[in-house]
């Protein structure tokens, strides 16, 4: 019997593969096809106090390897997500992780302390979106903001928190430091790289919003650098992310320091992704007589 | 509701006019359950495009487990479906979408261009009285001529070279057409001047949208159109193309441009 049980910040997940905030709405869609039992956790989209309408169209572009996007954190509000979202998500055996987003200090602690009487187990909190012209990635690419804002929502908390971190800054290192100063309990990284794609033909941004999110296998070796040195410059677990397509892929992140991943981009070319993702650890594992997944975390120094 | 996921066999392709290619796809449980104005998500073999293409049902064989799609070449993605041959593989997700209500009412059946594939089942299957109403840019009328075994054909070209000049609107004043529902599939100025002839004539009307898709099943909000009134998944004025949609009554969307917060600020429209 192989192990694939991980653990954050006191939860245990039961294998280290959960949903990439965005790419997986709240799982209703997913679950069509699979069971999301099978998941180690389901990371929903983020979600604010009031609804908010996202970004004119269009919101995506694919590029080579990879794609953009710019939806602008599209969500209902908390108060819809907490009548229909949550109990949808309870019906599962399997984590269940709120991505949570706001324009103020304010706003995030708000959605935090309504969800802490709620069954949820971790919260995910984005101070990365590139895609809102407020909060978002306002918060995550200066240390002492972020620090700060970690403080606020760590003290209306009453799950653990998870700060997820964008790959938009100069010293990713810094970064996971000033987190871990301000009280995070896990790091998930990475958020989209800012990019951009113009139509030539059109002589346009292929993107409304200009400016978007690159995501997908074309981010993936920027995405373990970074993962690497948030393991290197802090002792917190990490939730690794970024080009997560298989079993493989995966394990690059466990081996370099990640504890969990996440995979997104991935379910749009196929919607097992996540799935499949899971079995092929347990498949790496027994390939090479793995007992416990845990071993390797951070395994290549 | 279900959809599925499967790699269907090609059984036919056949390029019908330049650029526009006609494949049929033996499925397993897909055919059975489509229905006009329904899509598939067909995913490219290469692993460098993660998106799939979300192509519409042109015609559905339930009996015998097949569907076929009318698709332009317009990319790298479809040129790839495009080569490929009967006994290859394709995997697809589907169906997807809402499809066209099926009305007892005297019809007009409009098709715009690569509109048009979605509305040769959709035609097939009213029962009632209908007119099928064509519009292309020059004289290559691909489908015109299936789609005559449904009903009477109106054409309309942009170059005049074949039916009325102009577009399907002209072609149903030229022709004095009349009826009491309206369904359009077709580029977003066509169908924003087919609203505005419903409105007009206060005639019940449906229209097949289209938006760039990454998930195409709901989850990832990218296809988003503008809508009249509050919505049931945000709770905002966005319906999603994928869910939703692509067919909307023509009174639940705003078809306007969208205006970006950066155009705001920057004081253009």
């Amino acid at each position: 019997m192989r192990n694939t049980k991980v653990n954050l910040a006191g939860v245990e997940l039961k294998n280290p593969v959960m949903t990439a905030s965005g790419t997986f709405g709240s799982g209703a869609e997913y679950s069509e096809f699979a069971d999301l039992g099978g998941l180690g956790a389901v990371v929903t989209k983020g979600v604010a106090r009031e609804p908010w309408p996202g970004n004119p169209a269009p919101r995506i572009a694919e590029t080579r390897g990879g794609m953009l996007n710019a939806i602008g954190l599209q969500n209902p509000g908390i108060e819809v997500f907490r009548k229909r979202d949550i109990p949808f998500l309870k019906k599962y055996d399997t984590k269940i992780i709120v991505n949570v987003c706001g324009k103020t200090v304010e706003d995030y602690c708000q959605v935090v302390e309504e969800l802490g009487d709620e069954p949820v187990d971790l919260l995910e909190i984005n101070v990365s979106c590139p895609n809102v012209k407020e909060g978002g990635i306002a918060f995550g690419q200066n240390p002492k903001a972020l620090e700060a804002i970690t403080r606020e929502v760590k003290r209306h908390a009453r799950q653990p928190i998870i700060m997820k971190l964008s790959p938009n800054v100069t010293d990713i290192g810094d970064m996971a430091r000033a987190a871990r100063d301000g009280g995070a309990d896990v790091l998930s990284l990475i958020n989209t790289l800012t990019g951009m794609k113009i139509d030539i033909h059109r002589r346009t941004f292929a993107i409304a919003n200009k400016t978007a999110g690159l995501s997908g296998p074309a981010i993936k070796p920027v995405a373990l650098r970074m993962v690497y040195q948030a393991a290197q410059a802090v002792e917190l677990p990490i939730i690794g992310m970024g080009g997560i397509e298989n079993g493989g892929d995966a394990m690059e992140f466990i081996l370099a320091g990640a504890t969990a991943v996440a995979v997104g981009t991935a379910t749009f070319r196929n919607p097992l992704a996540a799935w499949d993702t899971a079995r092929g650890i347990v498949e790496y594992m027994e390939k090479y007589g793995i007992s416990d997944i845990k071993d390797l975390i951070g395994a290549v120094k | 509701m279900s959809r599925y996921k499967e790699m269907a066999v090609i059984s036919e392709q056949q390029e019908i006019s330049p650029g526009i290619f006609s494949l049929w796809l033996e499925t397993k449980e897909i055919a059975g359950e489509a229905k006009a104005g329904q899509f598939l998500s067909l995913y490219s073999g290469d692993e460098s495009r993660l998106l799939p293409r979300p192509i519409s049902i042109c015609e559905i064989d339930r009996e015998g487990n097949a569907v076929r799609l009318v698709y332009r070449v317009a990319g790298k993605g479809t040129q790839e479906f495009s080569g490929k041959r009967p006994g290859e593989f394709l995997d697809v997700v589907g169906p997807l979408g809402n499809g066209f209500p099926l009305l007892p009412k005297k019809a007009f059946v409009i098709g715009g261009g690569i509109g048009i594939p979605p509305m040769v089942q959709l035609a097939r299957e009213l029962d009632g009285e209908k007119q099928i109403v064509l519009g292309y840019r020059d004289g290559d009328l691909f489908l015109k001529e299936e789609m005559e075994a449904f009903g009477p054909v109106f054409c309309a070209t942009e170059d005049g070279s074949r039916g009325t000049r102009g577009n399907v609107l002209d072609a149903i004043r030229e022709n004095g057409l009349d009826a009491e529902v309206i369904y359009a599939c077709g580029p977003t100025p066509m169908l924003r001047a087919i609203k505005e002839f419903a409105r007009e004539r206060e005639m019940e009307c449906y229209l097949s949208l289209e938006e760039r898709m990454a998930c195409g099943i709901g989850a990832c909000l990218a296809c988003v159109c503008k809508s009249m009134d509050v919505d049931h998944h945000t709770y905002v004025k966005n319906k999603r193309v994928c869910a939703e949609g692509p067919v909307f009554k023509a009174e639940e969307v705003d078809l306007s441009p969208w205006i970006s917060q950066t155009d705001k600020k920057e004081g253009r429209s």
